[in-house]
């Protein structure tokens, strides 16, 4: 017979849609509506898992998201498996297959459970005491074997296959929890327009309702009246079913795991498997419930030993019964509803043992009545039976034959969010639990509130509207419970039933002399298992109450962390994996054949290979290209800051240690950065494009953090000059050619500057056939060359023209070689954050003129004069084939301790050998030394040199130039490939076409002559943009606007200078470092707030409201220019990642068939 | 992640923000007349209060500025915000 626990009528389950599903490779059935605990025990099966430590068989204790025994992998298909599953919050589905868990070779025989045997050895402190020494031993074999022996479960190998989004959500109220609390609170709440948002972490609203068919509020029967609300609250307000409220945050942010596909056969390719949601709340009820203690005693974890409140959810919601021959051990009158209904169903209540000494009440003398043994003052001491209790002995020395012992230890109110809003808890000491200090947003049984009438009214109340009176009947008054009550120490009297804690590891950890909860707790374990100790922690305390003679209130509680429930590394992740983990940045020159290498967020090309070649032939190739030749490198990565205005010399005579004043208009400089503490923080060079203008370069990892070390200078240090900043890393692509041809290469493509007058170090502006070009006569390579800043959008063309003319394409590979051969450093390679220029030779790029610049004052410290510093110096080995690896210690041959190391090493082709840059303590004074190296096998012999290599008089960087040929044209300009517009329901998403932008800084009084110049006024208010025909200027700060034009705007620059006045005033064009991308539709804000933390309701972001704000992890500009419409300013090199996430997070708009209308 | 209330922008979240360290740490006007020992202290000696701080934010996803916060290190609520080379009083 299938189900035989199952009852005719009654529950809520439909018993016309059977469900077939596997447990451990048997075939049982259930109904539509079980979860997969509920089913389990229709079928009879109570035994569903092996303990943690002592691998003793275990039960389903409870019917909810406390479950600390019954945790089951459940097999989604490949890569799918979910381990450690609540078997109580599983909802039963066509197909479904679960595993019980840590047991082998079966959950029936179990070879572990031999440490059951031995569990006298295994108390607590047992690992920390024995398995201590030798140290080496514990990683190697205890800790393994160890955590073979005590598994949870194992996560999946395979690839995650689904898909996880994440919602951004802001409220005015989020209710927690979906029982009579929380649906009063709900009804209180839905008015006058209020977003609100209601959670619950079961598939059906009602909570306990759902088990109490003989109560009626308002007339309904309460399974109906949680109908009727619901009914009455879809469309106003948000209901998150399956979805668990785990965490709270900083200033009310909490967070929601929403299980969206998992109760679904087939699942469902359009749906995201799980959604987590950040939900921002101005105001949140708690209506988190209570949980039912056990009782603790010995042998009360045997399977068949559940909850009494439980037994009846399973009766009264999914017509089960737990067992034919029921005891039940109580402190509180709710088992004698269960006793009640259970009796009602047919099951034999053996007796009652009831601690209190003299129970009594409507609900007790109703079961009395049944004629139900009642044994008061009496608990259970001990049980029997192997895989299913058999009997119990009560105190009274009565032997009770039983399959089923309900427990019933009072309840504990569910305080855990409470807790993590870093509030109080007071001990209630009549109640003997914890209540919340500041009930003012907790409603309901987690507020210790018991009676439903005072539930329902104080909930709407707290919802927000006046309260009102609900007409409840058919629940039985209830007679106080027994406070907790501490059981004797007994090693198998469980407290911590995931854990395997018992009262004998309690009262060895008192014994130890750990007094504090949280001493108790770590070492014993207790309550510090998935489940968090919900059915334990509260027994634990009380017991070492009682071991330490102190009261509950003064031994306190442990801290309550988030997550609530454990939540996946999936939800967690979100659409932030893969490709979209970090932004994957790429240069606008694409080169197909190249080796990539990632240098913080960009890819840049190693080398490139041709058919058959290795990439180490090709960087040798690549190098003597660059020393005999010309060769090109794709440089667009560098980080470039534009710096204008009259006080923009000042600002960088203060933060540069070189002399700024001494640059004079065209030239450039190589400039060392260095914080105040006087280490090299980056380096590039300095150009003057006019006396209020410089074009500044940063390293391709520095560009973010030197722009703000800048800003921080300029706007709290010296906020009197008048200079402003703009990243102009994205508006210029950078192509390096490097040769002695280089000259003459160019020279075929650039009309309007003399290359050959140009000096090294210089720049001009100009043109590269009609593309308008700055040209830096700059080298990192030690020959003759250029670097051409061009708009991104020419790049390839002249890419592809340069190496049709016959430059060789040189990578990152080839880069670091030519400059470690000049002896040319890489910040992050030769500097480590502990490096000043002295210590590499370049104590002569500091002025000496300057009283002050940023860091100047640490050098004089006196442990940046020793002379035993680390000092950059060259190796030569000894055999010329070596190639040192890098990081290797330098060492004096065993006479003293390291004497530093090597920073970088090569093999050079043009030298042809190896050779490296090393720091070595007082360097400089050991060239001509022998030093040594240890490698894997044997040590090295290196001759300390100076660190350049090549040409130290620097006769290269001169270049041969040739003869001048005649000018020769451009490729043509391709068709730019963008994203194609896409679109989905609900959500449009389209790459606008290119237009004129302009970054203008200026101060309040110079705005409105630029807004008249231009052609739209520039807005004072913060975060709004203005609009004017064809033109729109957008705040961006407090002195900074992005003005958009039609890109025939060719000289707006200009107009806008001349619209200042004498008002100082930076005009930057960056007309190519964005994008423009603009979403549309009636669930773009949805789409948006997928990966975008603002609150974009109409009412917090209107139309005209613009801003910098992140989408996934790039910078963007946000603007609403409609009711349904979003254009976004996307850096040039975010477009692909900032297209991809919102593709991800146009599956939002499956939350239009959850979410109510006035949440959009 | 905190709300943080941009003297500018209004209140925005956490994460379109950098930390700058300890408030009212002033640069001194001349370091080349600062002894070893104040230079030190100026770049490495910090408060570590338990309760309240003040502390430098930058909108750095937002409107660039740098501004001050008092915030509770314990509770973590932030009582307002002002402009950078304001007092705050
Ligand atoms: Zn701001």
């Amino acid at each position: 017979m299938t189900q035989p626990f199952r009852r005719p009528g009654g529950g809520r389950i439909d018993r016309t849609n059977p469900i077939r599903f596997n447990f451990d490779g048997r075939q049982l059935e259930g109904f539509a509506g079980d979860t997969l605990a509920s089913a389990l025990l229709a079928n009879g099966v109570h035994l569903v898992g092996r303990s943690f430590k002592y691998h003793r068989p275990r039960g389903i204790l409870s019917a909810g998201a406390e479950e600390p025994n019954a945790l089951v992998a459940v097999d989604y298909g490949p890569g799918r498996v979910t381990p450690n599953l609540r078997a109580t919050q599983v909802e039963l589905f066509g197909g479904l297959s679960a595993r019980s868990q840590n047991r082998f070779p079966s959950l029936r025989w179990d070879a572990g459970a031999l440490a059951g045997l031995a569990s006298p050895l295994l108390s607590a402190g047992f690992y920390y005491k024995t398995f201590m020494w030798p140290p080496a031993l514990w990683r190697r074999l205890y800790e393994p074997a160890i955590r073979r022996a005590a598994g949870l479960g194992r996560a999946p190998r395979a690839p995650d296959p689904d898909r996880y989004l994440h919602q951004y959500a802001h409220c005015d109220v989020l209710i927690i929890g979906g029982g009579p609390a929380g649906l009063a609170a709900a009804l209180g709440a839905s008015v006058n327009g209020q977003r609100v948002i209601v959670c619950d972490e079961q598939a059906e609203f009602g909570g306990s309702l759902l088990a109490e068919p003989g109560v009626t509020i308002d007339g309904w029967a309460a399974p109906d009246w949680v109908a009727e609300v619901i009914r009455t609250l879809s469309g106003t307000v948000t209901l998150l079913p399956r979805t668990t409220a785990f965490g709270w945050y900083a200033d009310n942010l909490i967070g929601l795991a929403q299980r969206v596909t998992d109760h679904l056969p087939d699942g469902d390719a359009s749906l995201p498997r799980e959604c987590l949601w950040h939900v921002r709340a101005a105001r949140v009820v708690l209506a988190t419930g209570a949980m039912e203690r056990p009782q603790v005693f010995p042998g009360n974890d045997r399977p068949g030993i559940m909850l009494a409140g439980a037994a009846r959810t399973y009766l009264n919601r999914y017509g089960v019964i737990p067992g034919r021959q029921v005891l039940i051990a109580t402190a509180d009158d709710t088992a004698y509803l269960a006793a009640a209904d259970l009796h009602a169903a047919g099951v034999t209540i053996a007796a009652i043992a009831d601690q209190r000494a003299d129970p009594s009440g409507e609900a007790v003398e109703a079961v009395r009545a049944l004629g139900v043994p009642v044994r008061s003052g009496t608990g259970v001491t001990g049980t029997a039976g192997r895989r299913r209790v058999r009997s119990a002995r009560l105190s009274n020395g009565q032997t009770v034959a039983c399959d089923t012992i309900l427990m019933c230890g009072g309840w504990t109110p569910s305080v855990q969010l409470y807790a993590q809003s870093r509030r109080r808890l007071r001990f209630d000491d009549t109640a003997g639990v914890f209540l919340p200090e500041d009930s003012t947003d907790s409603v309901g049984a987690c507020a210790g509130v018991s009676d439903l009438a005072t539930i329902l009214s104080t909930a709407i109340d707290a919802g927000g509207s006046a309260p009102r009176a609900f007409e409840v009947s058919g629940a039985r008054a209830l007679s106080p419970a027994a406070p907790p009550a501490a059981a004797a120490p007994h090693r198998k009297a469980f407290v911590d039933f995931q854990n395997d804690v018992t009262t004998k590891d309690l009262s060895g950890a008192t014994a130890e002399g750990f007094i504090s909860i949280e001493h108790v707790k770590r070492y014993t374990t207790t309550g510090m298992a998935t489940d968090q100790g919900k059915t334990s922690n509260l027994n634990a305390l009380t017991a070492v109450a009682a071991l330490t003679g102190h009261p509950v209130s003064a031994i306190g509680h442990t801290t309550f962390r988030p997550p609530y429930t454990p939540v996946t590394f999936g939800a967690l992740a979100g659409p932030y994996r893969g490709d979209l983990f970090a932004p994957i940045r790429r240069t606008p020159i694409v080169v197909p054949d190249a080796v990539f290498e990632d240098v913080g967020t960009w890819k840049r090309a190693r080398c490139f290979p041709r058919t058959g070649e290795s990439p180490t032939a090709a960087v040798a190739r690549e190098c003597l290209a660059v020393r005999n030749d010309v060769a090109i490198f794709d440089a667009s990565t560098l980080g470039k800051i534009e710096v204008t205005g009259p006080g923009a010399e000042a600002f960088l005579q203060r933060i540069y240690p070189t002399d700024v004043t001494t640059l004079t208009v065209g030239r450039c400089r190589y400039a060392l950065l260095l914080g105040e503490d006087g280490f090299i923080r980056d380096d590039g060079i300095i150009a003057r494009l006019a006396s209020d203008r410089f074009h500044v370069t940063t390293t391709t990892g520095g560009a973010a953090s030197v722009l703000h070390l800048m800003e921080d200078y300029l706007q709290t240090e010296f906020p009197e000059l008048q200079a402003w900043l703009t990243s102009i890393t994205e508006q210029w692509a950078v192509i390096a050619v490097q040769g002695p041809r280089a000259v003459t290469l160019l020279a075929r493509y650039i009309a309007d500057i003399d290359l050959g007058a140009m000096a090294h170090m210089s720049v001009r502006e100009g043109h590269i056939g009609d593309v308008p070009i700055r040209l830096f006569r700059v080298s990192f390579t030690g020959e003759c060359g250029f670097e051409i800043n061009l708009p991104p959008e020419h790049a390839q063309r002249v890419w592809d023209t340069l190496l049709a003319a016959g430059a060789t394409p040189y990578g990152t590979d080839a880069m670091h070689v030519l400059r470690a051969e000049k002896g040319y450093i890489v910040v992050g390679q030769e500097t480590d954050g502990t490096v000043i220029p002295e210590d590499l030779g370049l104590g002569h790029m500091l002025s000496a003129r300057k009283r002050d610049f940023v860091g100047k004052r640490s050098l004089d410290r006196p442990d940046m004069c020793r002379t035993d510093r680390l000092q950059l110096v060259g190796l030569l080995p000894g055999d010329a084939a070596t190639v040192l690896p890098e990081g290797a210690q330098v060492t004096d041959q065993g006479r003293s301790p390291a004497l530093g190391h090597v920073t970088s090493a090569y093999y050079s082709a043009t030298l042809d050998r190896g050779f490296a840059l090393a720091l070595i303590s007082g360097g400089r004074a050991r060239i001509g030394e022998t030093l040594h190296v240890p490698l894997l096998h044997g040590m090295a012999e290196v001759a300390v040199v100076n660190p350049v290599f090549l040409d130290p008089q620097g006769e290269r960087l001169r270049g041969r130039p040739g003869p001048r040929g005649p000018q020769q044209a451009l490729a043509p300009l391709a068709v730019p490939i963008t994203p194609d517009a896409a679109r989905a329901e609900g959500v449009d998403m389209a790459v606008l076409p290119p237009v004129k932008r302009l970054n203008i800084r200026a101060g309040a009084a110079a705005a409105s002559g630029i807004g008249m110049a231009v052609g739209v006024l520039l807005p004072a208010a913060p975060c709004r943009a203005m609009t004017e025909r064809d033109r729109a200027a957008l705040w961006l700060g407090p002195d900074e606007w992005l003005v958009l034009a039609p890109p025939e705007a060719s000289n707006l620059d200009a107009i806008a200078v001349k619209g200042a006045g004498d008002h100082p005033v930076s005009v930057v064009d960056v007309s190519h470092a964005t994008t423009a991308l603009e979403i549309t539709g009636p669930r773009a804000a949805w789409c948006l707030n997928s990966v975008c933390a603002l609150d974009l309701h109409l009412s917090a972001f209107p139309i005209g409201a613009c801003t910098r704000t992140l989408l996934g992890k790039a910078g963007i500009i946000l603007w609403r220019t409609g009711a349904e419409t979003f254009r976004l300013e996307v850096g040039r090199s975010y477009l692909p990642y900032v297209w991809a996430c919102l593709e991800q997070a146009r599956h939002a708009v499956f939350a239009t068939t959850i979410v109510g209308a006035n949440n959009s | 992640m905190l709300l943080i209330p941009c003297p500018w922008c209004g209140l925005r979240p956490e994460n379109e923000f950098r930390h700058g360290g300890q408030a009212h740490v002033q640069r001194p006007a001349d370091p080349a007349s600062v002894s070893d020992d104040a230079w030190a202290a100026y770049l490495y000696i910090r408060d570590n209060p338990r309760g309240r701080s003040a502390e430098r934010w930058r909108h750095v996803h937002g409107c660039g500025r740098f501004f001050n916060c008092v915030r509770d290190t314990v509770s973590d609520r932030i009582s307002h915000c002002y402009r950078a080379g304001t007092s705050g009083a």
